[in-house]
C-alpha cells in the first residue's frame, strides 16, 4: 500500500512533480490549494448544505498517494467497460484509482481528429486545449471547499475533444474503478463548434469497502456553438464512499447538451450540477435517476442558468427510496434580465418504498426576465396499491407487479438513454436494490 | 369437467361497513349471467371481492372456483386459475406499455405451469397481439402506449377486452363494460366477449344497468341485486322488465331504503 500524503501545500507540489506536470498546471493546483485552505468545511449552516450533514465524515483522515496502486495487477469487474452501446464503442478507457488499466481508440476516431485519453496524457500532449478549458469556465475551484480540494489534488479521469464539424463515428466509454477509497477524477469534454459525440462515463468501486472512502470528482462538459453532446454518467460506488462532486455543462449558441445522471451507490453523495446556457438557441436536458437504500443520503443540487435569450432547459429527476435512506433535490432555474423567450422546466418525482425513507424536493425559480415560460413540479408519493392490484388481477405475482410499477416510474427518464445496454445495466441495479 | 364459480352466502365488508349480505350465485363455464341492480346495491363490490382486491374483506360464506377455495388465494392466483375481471375503471400504470404488460401476464401463466419456462418467444407474442388487436379494431400503435394512461373511456374498455382475449379466461366478470361506450364501441366490445364465449365456452357474469349490452351478450339468467343481496333471479325477460319498470317495484317489494 502506497504512502499517504496529507492534504498540504507540499503534497500538491509533490503530486504535480510526480506527474511531470507543466508549470501552468502546478499553478492551477496551488491556486486551488490556497482557496481550499481559506475555506471552512461546509456545515448545515450553509444554505447549500442545510440538509446534508457531513460531520461524521473525517476529511482530515484522507490524503493522496503518489504512485497509484499498481493498476496492472488489479482485477476490474468484467461488467465495467463491457460494451454498453449498440455499436461497438469507438474508444474505451478503464482506470483504477486514476491510473490507466485499459485503453483503446478506434483508427476511425483517430483519423477524425477525436482526442480521447486519460487526463494526464491530455495535460502533457494537448496542453493548450486542456489549459484553455480545464477548470476555467465550467467548474471553478472557487465554487466551494470540495471544488477547491479537487483542483488541488485531482488525479485521473478522462479527456474528450471532438474537433470542429466532426461527428464522432462511434460512442466513447470510460469506466473509473476506485479500489483504495480516494479518487479525484476529472472528466473534461470539449465539443468544438458543430461537432457531435456520445459519451458514457462510469464510476464504481467494490460494493462493500472498508472504512470511509472519498470520491471528489469534477465533470466539465463544454459544448461550443452548434455542437451536440449526449453524456451519461453512471455512478455505482460502494456503500462506504462519500462523494462530493462539482459538475457543469456550458452550452454555446444552438448547442445541445443531453445529460443523464444515474446515482446508485455511495454512503453519501453531494453533487452540484449546473447547466449554463450561454447563447441564443442553447438547449440542455438534464435527466436524473437515483435509487437509495440502507442509510444512503443523496443530495443533488441542480441549476439551470439561462444566461441568454431564446434558451431552453428541461430537467427531470426521478428517485426511489428504501429503508432509512434520504434524498434531497434542490433545483434552481435562473434567468438574467435580458434572457427573454426562454423555456425552463424542472420536475423532481420521488417514490417512497418505505415509510422510514425521506425525500426533500425543493424547486426554485429566480427569473429576472418577463417573457419566459417556466414550470416546476415536485412530488413525493408511495407505490400505488391500485396499480399493483390491477397487474396482479392479470396473474402477475405481487413481487413482479411491484417491480413493474417501479420500472414504469423510471421509464420516462430511461427512455432518454439512447442505449438499451445502459438502460439494462441501470435497471438491473435497481432490481438488485429492490431485492 | 365444467368449471364453476360457486358463491355461497358471501358477506363482505369494506372497512366497518357490511356491503354484501349473503350472495348465492353459481356461474358455470359456457353460461351467461347478467347482474343488474341500482347504484350502491353491491355489484362492483361483488366483482372486486371475487377478483381479490385487498380492501374487500370477506367476513362470512365462501366462494369456490373449480372446487378450490377462492378466498384463500391472492388476486394473481385467482387470475391464473382462469378468472377474469374486466374493470369498470381500469387503472393507469404509467411507464408500463400495453405490450410489456400483456407479455408479463402471459409469461406469469406459463411460469406457474412450468417454473423452467423461459417465456413466450417474442415473435409468437407479437403475432398473437397483432391478431387479437386486429379482431378488436385496435390500432397497432396501441401496444406501445403506457397502460390505460391517457386512454379514452372507449380505449380503456377495448383494452380490457383485449386482455381478456389474450388471457382466455374460463369465467369472466364484466363490470359495467358498457358504460361510457358509444354504440359502435359497445358492439365491438360485446362481440369480443361473445366470441370468447362461443369459441372457448367462456362463462360470463355481465354487470350492467342497461339492456343494450344484453342484446349482444344474451344472458341465460338475469339476477337483480338490492342492498347487498340477490333478490330476484329469472330469465332474459327480467332484464326487459327492469328496462321498462325501473327498480321502484323492487324497493317496495323488499322494503329497501331509497338509494340515491
Amino acid at each position: 500500500m502506497a504512502e499517504l500524503l496529507p492534504f498540504t501545500r507540499a503534497s500538491v507540489i509533490q503530486l504535480s512533480s510526480s506527474l511531470n506536470e507543466p508549470e501552468w498546471m502546478l499553478a492551477l493546483r496551488l491556486n486551488a490549494w490556497e482557496i481550499y485552505a481559506s475555506l471552512p468545511v461546509p456545515t448545515t449552516r450553509d444554505e447549500a448544505w442545510r440538509r446534508t450533514d457531513i460531520r461524521r465524515f473525517k476529511l482530515d483522515s484522507f490524503g493522496i498517494s503518489l504512485n497509484g496502486t499498481g493498476a496492472s495487477s488489479v482485477e476490474v469487474p468484467n461488467h465495467l467497460g463491457a460494451q454498453l452501446t449498440d455499436d461497438a464503442a469507438g474508444g474505451v478507457l478503464v482506470e483504477v484509482d486514476g491510473v490507466v488499466k485499459e485503453y483503446t481508440l478506434s483508427d476511425e476516431l483517430r483519423a477524425q481528429g477525436v482526442i480521447f485519453c486519460d487526463m494526464h496524457t491530455a495535460v502533457r500532449e494537448h496542453g493548450d486545449l486542456v489549459r484553455k478549458n480545464f477548470m476555467t469556465e465550467a467548474v471553478r475551484p472557487d465554487e466551494g471547499k470540495f471544488a477547491a480540494l479537487h483542483g488541488a489534488f485531482w488525479r485521473g479521469g478522462v479527456f474528450l475533444y471532438v474537433p470542429r464539424g466532426v461527428k464522432a463515428s462511434a460512442p466513447l466509454h470510460s469506466a473509473l474503478w476506485a479500489l483504495h477509497g480516494r479518487t479525484f477524477t476529472h472528466t473534461l469534454v470539449v465539443l468544438d463548434a458543430n461537432s457531435e459525440a456520445t459519451f458514457m462515463d462510469e464510476y464504481a468501486s467494490p460494493a462493500k469497502g472498508e472504512g470511509q472512502a472519498l470520491h471528489n470528482g469534477a465533470i466539465e462538459l463544454i459544448v461550443r456553438d452548434g455542437a451536440s453532446l449526449h453524456y451519461a454518467s453512471l455512478q455505482d460506488f460502494g456503500s462506504n464512499v462519500w462523494q462530493f462532486n462539482h459538475e457543469c455543462g456550458r452550452v454555446g449558441k444552438d448547442g445541445k447538451l443531453d445529460w443523464i445522471t444515474s446515482v446508485m451507490g455511495t454512503r453519501l453523495t453531494k453533487a452540484f450540477q449546473t447547466s449554463q446556457l450561454d447563447a441564443p438557441g442553447a438547449w440542455a436536458r438534464m435527466s436524473g435517476i437515483f435509487f437509495t437504500n440502507g442509510r444512503q443520503h443523496v443530495d443533488l443540487d441542480t441549476q439551470q442558468n439561462h444566461n441568454a435569450a431564446d434558451t431552453t432547459s428541461d430537467l427531470l429527476y426521478k428517485g426511489a427510496l428504501r429503508d432509512q435512506s434520504r434524498s434531497v433535490w434542490q433545483g434552481m432555474i435562473k434567468a438574467l434580465p435580458d434572457s427573454q423567450r426562454i423555456d425552463g422546466f424542472q420536475a423532481n418525482r420521488n417514490l417512497m418504498l418505505d415509510r422510514t425513507a425521506r425525500a426533500d424536493s425543493i424547486p426554485g425559480l429566480e427569473i429576472q426576465a418577463d417573457d419566459v415560460r417556466c414550470t416546476h413540479a415536485s412530488t413525493v408519493g408511495k407505490l400505488d396499491e391500485e396499480e399493483i392490484f390491477y397487474l396482479m388481477s392479470r396473474g402477475i405475482p405481487r413481487n413482479d407487479a411491484v417491480r413493474m410499477v417501479i420500472q414504469g416510474f423510471f421509464d420516462p427518464v430511461m427512455q432518454r438513454i439512447p442505449f438499451e445496454g445502459v438502460r439494462n445495466r441501470i435497471f438491473g441495479r435497481i432490481l438488485e436494490k429492490i431485492g | 369437467m365444467t368449471v364453476a364459480l360457486d358463491i355461497n352466502n358471501l358477506h363482505v365488508n369494506i372497512g366497518e361497513n357490511r356491503i354484501l349480505k349473503g350472495i348465492d350465485l353459481t356461474v358455470r363455464e359456457g353460461e351467461i349471467h347478467a347482474l343488474m341492480g341500482p347504484n350502491g346495491s353491491g355489484k362492483s363490490t361483488l366483482a372486486y371481492s371475487l377478483a381479490g382486491h385487498p380492501n374487500y374483506e370477506p367476513v362470512a360464506g365462501n366462494v369456490t372456483y373449480d372446487g378450490v377455495n377462492l378466498l384463500d388465494l391472492e388476486a394473481d392466483e385467482r387470475s391464473r386459475l382462469g378468472l377474469f375481471l374486466a374493470f369498470q375503471y381500469p387503472v393507469a400504470v404509467p411507464g408500463v406499455t400495453v405490450a410489456k404488460f400483456l407479455r408479463q401476464a402471459i409469461n406469469a401463466r406459463r411460469k406457474a405451469l412450468n417454473p423452467e419456462d423461459a417465456g413466450m418467444p417474442i415473435p409468437q407474442f407479437r403475432r398473437l397481439l397483432r391478431e387479437k388487436m386486429d379482431a378488436l379494431g385496435i390500432d397497432q400503435k396501441f401496444a406501445g402506449r403506457y397502460l390505460n394512461e391517457g386512454f379514452s373511456g372507449g380505449e380503456k374498455k377495448r383494452a380490457e377486452i383485449l386482455q381478456m382475449a389474450i388471457l382466455q379466461p374460463k369465467i369472466a366478470i364484466m363490470d359495467e363494460t358498457d358504460s361510457g361506450l358509444d354504440i359502435d364501441a359497445l358492439r365491438i366490445v360485446a362481440e369480443g366477449a361473445v366470441h370468447l364465449h362461443d369459441t372457448n365456452n367462456m362463462g360470463v357474469l355481465v354487470i350492467t344497468h342497461y339492456q343494450r349490452i344484453l342484446n349482444y351478450v344474451q344472458p341465460d339468467r338475469v339476477h337483480i341485486m338490492l342492498d347487498g343481496r340477490i333478490v330476484e333471479s329469472g330469465g332474459p325477460e327480467l332484464a326487459l322488465h327492469l328496462e321498462e319498470n325501473g327498480y321502484d317495484w323492487l324497493r317496495e317489494k323488499y322494503g329497501a331504503a331509497e338509494v340515491a
